[in-house]
């Protein structure tokens, strides 16, 4: 995964510089806390939410399972639609397929829908390198973009911006890009929509190449899906002559019923809503309506290599929809920028070093950037136990042991010289066990707790203070964990 | 190895031995214990659910019967003010029979800027959803490529109740066909990318009318 930022520092470091930004707080503080309360309004409306749940759960992990049938399946389905497949192993390849693509359409601008598949690889790195102007075509997107920024968030990349830095940020960059902001714009956020409306418009109009991810893909029919709000994402798949989307192996979904579980609960756990503005589905091409050449990349890049950790292969069944983010208090306090991935939050922590390898250092931080609280499992609409698998990747960089990287088994050792990481894993344990350190919080509606630390729990406290932990048992994080369940701290409220 | 055959290498030694098909596991594996729909309601509550959902997401609901219907498109396309109109080929003739407007139909070879000329666009659809407030539209004669319900402003949608309501999202899945081309559409084109603040309006059309004809 070509994913890391450049010069990234590890988490500590980035997460200790995030949580002394004062208007990065408030932004993240003000967009998390408005989302988390909708989405439970939104999920209490179904009764059923736990089977939906336990259904999403079950669809992928059977599909998981026999993901090599599904995407010969899919493959099949999607070539009999008049569509193209194409498989890349890692970033390189999938960059080099697109580029091949687009260079042989004659084009040297895209249109591009928001995807993490795209970001993940660096593709429009790759495609400027070979002379391709790669225009992000959704707001949050176009913000980042302009902004020379990086994303923050899964849902909303520009969370951390606020309306007055957006309104800043599109006065002084939209010439640049093409058509220029509209004199007088203000920071309302009517005016900042409008403004990128028209921004992007000729764009749209006069693309010939288009290039997305999906959301979902169909095996048992080759339908691929992208939900959206905006239309950008419709513009993008509809207009161009020629569509490219570019979707990781995970996405696959045996049947065009199951649908009905993800269609229900993906809406409801990312914005809130019963159901997202747009949705499309398009299968293979369509004579007279829509793109006359499709090509869809299947992306391995590490997640094959994900896959063969029975624990952490879990991670795969995300779908991307955010909810852990909104609810993590170690996400809320240190941003988006500090998981130094495009996978950001709780989800980003378990996904980030699994897809690209513990080799640096911020992949080996990764999974201790987490008090362990569990709200991120209690909310996921797949049921991903994300602290399970933090622990058992925090065993992992102490510890060492086998993993596969690019296909091929290999023995990890500990991480003798993270004295870091192994002060860290103590100080979680300390941390739980001592209700001062984590103070309480409000009840999610399920009951869970969720824990407000006034500085970055046990984990972040390690890094920027490791010279005020006191002793703590010897024990293996393992132990530990079994011990106590993992539950939070004896003696802290709720 | 091509990387078709490496990929699916990977996989196969991650997973290790499966007893069973994946056909076969599936039936076994996947429950359904949810729900088909949410809640027990006549066809007409089902109906004034899908209008309230509609409306909750801002789309401007109207109700009417198949008599008034022209007469009703008149007054909403004599209001939003454009002198023409984008019609699929297959829109009943009726429909627009009152109001008159110039019909400009779009053909293969119209270009996207030609279509962005145009103020409206009048559709039927496939289907519509109670429980979400979607309209699902499939690419069918009365609704056009998907492109003449995305370029234009202004989206005029007319569904007929109650045959072509559903309750859900499952029972809508079952009811379409997955080769066309779907657009469900659920109230006009919002973001909530500034401050997670919902704003309607941004490349789609900015204003959808639907009208449920008995
Ligand atoms: S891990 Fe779960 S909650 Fe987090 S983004 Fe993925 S699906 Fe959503």
């Amino acid at each position: 995964m070509s994913g890391t930022f450049v010069g990234m520092p590890a988490f500590p470091a980035a997460a200790r510089e995030a949580v002394g930004d004062a208007t990065l707080r408030a932004n993240l503080r003000h967009a998390t806390h408005t989302i988390r309360d909708k989405r439970a309004r939104a999920v209490a409306e179904l009764d059923d939410w736990a089977a939906l749940r336990e259904a999403g759960r079950r669809i992928k992990d059977h599909t998981l399972r026999h993901l090599d049938t599904y995407l010969v399946q899919l493959e099949e389905s999607v070539t009999a639609a008049g569509g193209t497949v194409h498989w890349a192993a890692d970033a390189d390849e999938a960059n080099a397929i697109v580029t091949e693509l687009v260079r042989a359409t004659g084009e040297r601008e895209v249109v591009k829908v928001k995807s993490m598949a795209t970001q993940e690889i660096g593709l429009n790195e790759a495609l400027e390198e070979a002379g391709i102007r790669a225009y992000e075509t959704d707001l949050a997107e176009l913000i980042v973009q302009l902004g020379k920024d990086r994303p923050s968030h899964i849902l909303v990349p520009a969370i951390h911006r606020n309306r007055g830095e957006i309104g800043a940020i599109f006065r002084r960059e939209m010439a640049g890009w093409g058509r220029p902001a509209p004199e007088g714009l203000t920071d309302s956020p009517a005016e900042l929509a409008e403004a990128a409306r028209l921004h992007l418009r000729e764009k749209f109009l006069r693309a010939k190449v288009g290039i997305s991810g999906a959301n979902f893909m169909v095996a048992e029919t080759g339908t691929l899906v992208v939900l959206e709000s905006e239309g950008n994402g419709r513009m993008c798949l509809t207009l161009p002559e020629t569509l490219i989307s570019v979707v990781g192996i995970e996405k696959v979904v045996p049947t065009w019923r199951d649908l009905e579980v993800f269609l229900q609960t993906l809406p409801r756990s990312s914005t809130a809503e019963r159901m997202n503005p747009y949705t499309s589905t398009w299968t293979g091409t369509t004579d007279g309506d829509g793109p006359k050449t499709f090509h869809l990349v299947l992306l391995d890049n590490g997640r094959t290599d994900t896959l063969a950790d029975e624990v952490g292969r879990q991670a795969l069944r995300c779908i991307r929809c955010s909810a852990c983010l909104n609810v993590c208090p170690v996400y809320e306090r240190a941003g988006g920028h500090a998981y130094g991935s495009v996978y950001p939050g709780p989800i980003g922590a378990i996904l980030s070093p699994q897809l690209r390898g513990m080799g640096s250092e911020i992949d080996r931080s990764l999974p201790f950037a987490s008090s362990l609280c569990g709200a991120c499992y209690e909310v996921c609409p797949v049921a991903i136990d994300i602290p399970e698998v933090l622990v058992h990747l925090r065993e992992r960089v102490a510890e060492g042991g086998e993993v596969v990287r690019n296909g091929a088994r290999i023995t990890v050792r500990p991480a003798k010289g993270h004295a870091a990481e192994r002060a860290a894993m103590r100080a979680a344990a300390w941390a739980f066990r001592r209700p001062g350190v984590l103070r309480t919080g409000q009840r999610l509606a399920s009951g869970t707790r969720r824990l407000h630390p006034r500085r970055l729990p046990g984990p972040g406290r390690a890094w920027s203070a490791s010279r005020e932990l006191p002793e703590v048992p010897r024990e293996s994080f393992r132990d530990w964990w079994q011990r106590t369940q993992g539950g939070p701290a004896e003696g802290s409220t709720k | 190895m091509s990387s078709r055959e490496r990929v699916l290498a990977r996989v196969q030694r991650a997973v290790g031995e499966r007893p069973e098909s994946a056909a076969e596991a599936y039936v076994r594996e996947v429950p359904r214990t949810y729900l088909v729909e949410h809640g027990a309601r006549t066809t007409a509550e089902t109906v004034d659910l899908l209008a309230e959902n509609l409306a909750d997401y801002r789309a401007l609901v109207h109700r009417t019967d198949e008599e008034e219907l022209p007469y009703l498109l008149m007054r909403l396309l004599a209001e939003a003010g454009p002198d023409t109109v984008l019609v699929p080929p297959g829109l009943p003739p009726e429909w627009l029979a009152a109001a008159d407007p110039v019909r400009l139909h779009d053909r293969a070879v119209s270009t996207p800027q030609e279509l962005d000329r145009v103020g409206a666009v009048v559709t039927g659809c496939a289907l519509a959803v109670a429980e979400t407030g979607t309209i699902v539209l499939d690419g069918s004669p009365d609704q056009g490529r998907r492109r003449i319900t995305l370029i234009p402003d202004h989206h005029i949608c007319v569904v007929r109740v109650p045959q072509q309501v559903v309750a859900s999202v499952p029972q809508a899945l079952s009811r379409l066909d997955p080769r066309r081309p779907l657009t469900w559409i659920s109230g006009p084109s919002a973001t909530s990318d500034i401050e997670l603040d919902r704003v309607e309006g941004v490349h789609g059309p900015r204003t959808l009318q639907v009208i449920l004809v008995e």
